[in-house]
């Protein structure tokens, strides 16, 4: 082989950088951490159904955004029937007061960064990252 | 036809994970043993194909030289173009990997009226190519916050840089934007350029459906058909723990993105996309012009069997006396 040296030695790279996450969680010893999500209302449900809360309630936060900043409606009738005013503050924030426990936690884990929205948007007390 | 018959076996590809990843069963295959499975032929197909290219010999030095050769200390050597010591070659290679300086050279001709044969500089391609690698690259970088936990921080500042532009929730990545565009200007390119599209095989073709298909489908997930993220993120730390689970109720969609590229990872080591490794092994990028300064001894020089003058007299000698030829030994 030529240059054998300077070929096992790019292999090796090849092979470390492919299975970086292997060894990354291994010293951190994360690898089954799911992120615990507290509920502190009294609720039973969200405004709309849990599986869809899961992978979508940024885009029913867009949805209320835009009907309530261009076309003023600011009612929103749930899934269960119960009318919620459209917004993100009081009424998301109102029922998940703790926000390092809920949005915090599970966007962190999967690294959503912090949502713009709080540079405006007023945080619950004590819940801020 | 070759692009047809690349875009159907996408299709097929595509409604195989679909209807397959249904039942639980189906979802621990596509989510589980076919990753693994192409995982696995990814990084033995890579490592195999590179020790079979180092085991080719280079007994001489053949680099594109495109600039002057350094000889006489007066004479302006061009060290980038013609490098002579290791510093070139590193600085040629970076420039290489990491802006692709040949293919910015990449000229097109045509044969405008006249006849007259017309050579112009194309910069299309180049543009292609590099936004596509690049966001290729930012776009797996990001994914890696699947596959850590805690997830450095660098990756979430990756993702607020790329959605710097704050359009919708989730905020539109420019890489999502360019990746596709490139991915649609390279394939176009293959149709509507004649030259290349008489060359273009299936090989050609192929991967670059393959890879509008993982990214079409990734876009889908990110900004239309949502999935459960944090479940996963849960499948991704089992696989990558060895201690795989497939939590339920993740989206069909999910499988289709992961089977495409499960095929793409398979598919790699037999395909062209194997120039990630080649450009480092490219003789005519990575060696010094030290042809005329070093001397290079032919590896597989054996030792030659030689017929002296000596002994071609010894053996006519007397032929030769005969003859009246002049001998050097009586
Ligand atoms: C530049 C400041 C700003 C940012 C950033 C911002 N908003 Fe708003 N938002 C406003 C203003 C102003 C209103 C109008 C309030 C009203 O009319 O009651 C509003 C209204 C809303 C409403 C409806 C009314 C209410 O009380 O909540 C929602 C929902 C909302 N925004 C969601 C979001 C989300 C989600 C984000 C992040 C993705 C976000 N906003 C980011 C300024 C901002
Ligand atoms: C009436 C109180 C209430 C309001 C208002 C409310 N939620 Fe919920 N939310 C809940 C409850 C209770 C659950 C848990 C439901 C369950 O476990 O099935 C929940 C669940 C969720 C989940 C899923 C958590 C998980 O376990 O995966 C998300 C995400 C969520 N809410 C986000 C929001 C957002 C965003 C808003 C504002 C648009 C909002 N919620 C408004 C009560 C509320
Ligand atoms: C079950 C986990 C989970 C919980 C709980 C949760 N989120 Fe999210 N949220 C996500 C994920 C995942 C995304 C990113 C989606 C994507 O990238 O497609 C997201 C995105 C968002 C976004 C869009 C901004 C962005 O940068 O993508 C907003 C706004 C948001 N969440 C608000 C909230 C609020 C407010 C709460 C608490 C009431 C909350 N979320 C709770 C998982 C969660
Ligand atoms: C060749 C490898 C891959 C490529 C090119 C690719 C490409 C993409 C693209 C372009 C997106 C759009 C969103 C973004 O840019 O972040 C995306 C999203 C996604 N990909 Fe991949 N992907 C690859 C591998 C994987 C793997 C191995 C997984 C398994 C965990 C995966 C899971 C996902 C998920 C869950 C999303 C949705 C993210 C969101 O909603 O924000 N991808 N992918």
């Amino acid at each position: 082989m030529y240059d054998a040296g300077k070929i096992i030695v790019g292999l090796v790279i090849f092979l470390l950088l492919i299975t970086a996450p292997v060894w990354y969680n291994a010293a951190s010893g994360q690898a089954s951490y799911a992120p615990h999500l507290e509920i502190v209302t009294d609720a039973k449900a969200c405004v709309a159904p849990t599986d869809y809360m899961r992978t979508s309630h940024m885009e029913l936060l867009n949805t209320w955004r835009d009907e309530v900043v261009r076309h003023g409606e600011r009612e929103y009738t749930a899934f269960d029937g119960t009318v919620y005013e459209k917004s993100l503050s009081n009424t998301c924030m109102g029922c998940h007061s703790n926000k390092a426990e809920f949005c915090d936690r599970c966007h962190d884990y999967m690294a959503v960064g912090r949502p713009y929205c709080w540079d405006c948007h007023v945080e619950p007390k004590g819940g801020s990252q | 036809m070759k692009a047809l018959f690349s875009l159907v076996a996408v299709v097929i590809l595509i409604l195989l994970a679909w209807f397959g990843s249904g039942s639980s069963g189906g979802a621990y295959l596509f989510g589980v043993i076919l990753p693994y499975a192409a995982i696995t032929l990814f990084v033995l197909g890579v490592v195999y194909r590179v020790l079979k290219w180092a085991r080719s010999p280079v007994p001489f030095r053949i680099p594109t030289s495109c600039g002057q050769q350094k000889s006489l200390p007066w004479i302006k050597n061009s060290n980038l173009d013609n490098p002579h010591s290791l510093v070139g070659v590193v600085a040629r290679m970076a420039l290489e990997v990491l802006c692709f300086r040949s293919l910015f050279r990449n000229t097109k001709a045509e044969v405008k009226d006249g006849p007259r044969l017309v050579y112009g500089s194309d910069k299309f391609l180049w543009l292609g190519a590099l936004a596509f690698h690049w966001s290729f690259l930012i776009i797996l970088l990001r994914h890696y916050r699947f596959f850590t936990e805690p997830v450095p921080g660098f990756i979430m500042g990756i993702e607020s840089l790329d959605g710097l532009m704050q359009i919708g929730v989730p905020p539109l990545l420019i890489t999502n934007i360019a990746v596709t565009g490139a991915l649609l200007y390279l394939w176009a390119r293959r149709f509507t350029n004649p030259q290349v599209r008489i060359i273009s095989l299936i090989a050609d073709h192929f991967p670059l459906v393959l890879l509008l298909g993982v990214v079409t489908s990734g876009v889908c997930m990110r900004y239309f058909f949502k999935v459960d993220l944090p479940a996963v993120k849960q499948l991704a730390m089992g696989l990558i723990s060895l201690n795989p689970v497939v939590p339920a109720g993740i989206g069909s969609i999910f499988f289709i993105h992961l089977f495409l590229v499960s095929v793409l990872l398979a598919y790699f080591p037999a395909s062209k996309l194997m120039h990630m490794a080649g450009i480092f092994l490219s003789p005519t990028r990575n060696l010094a012009n030290s042809n005329r300064r070093v001397r290079h001894i032919n590896p597989w020089n054996y030792p030659v069997k030689v017929h002296t003058y000596e002994e071609y007299e010894d053996e006519f000698r007397d032929v030769m006396k005969a003859a009246g030829l002049p001998v050097e030994k009586e």
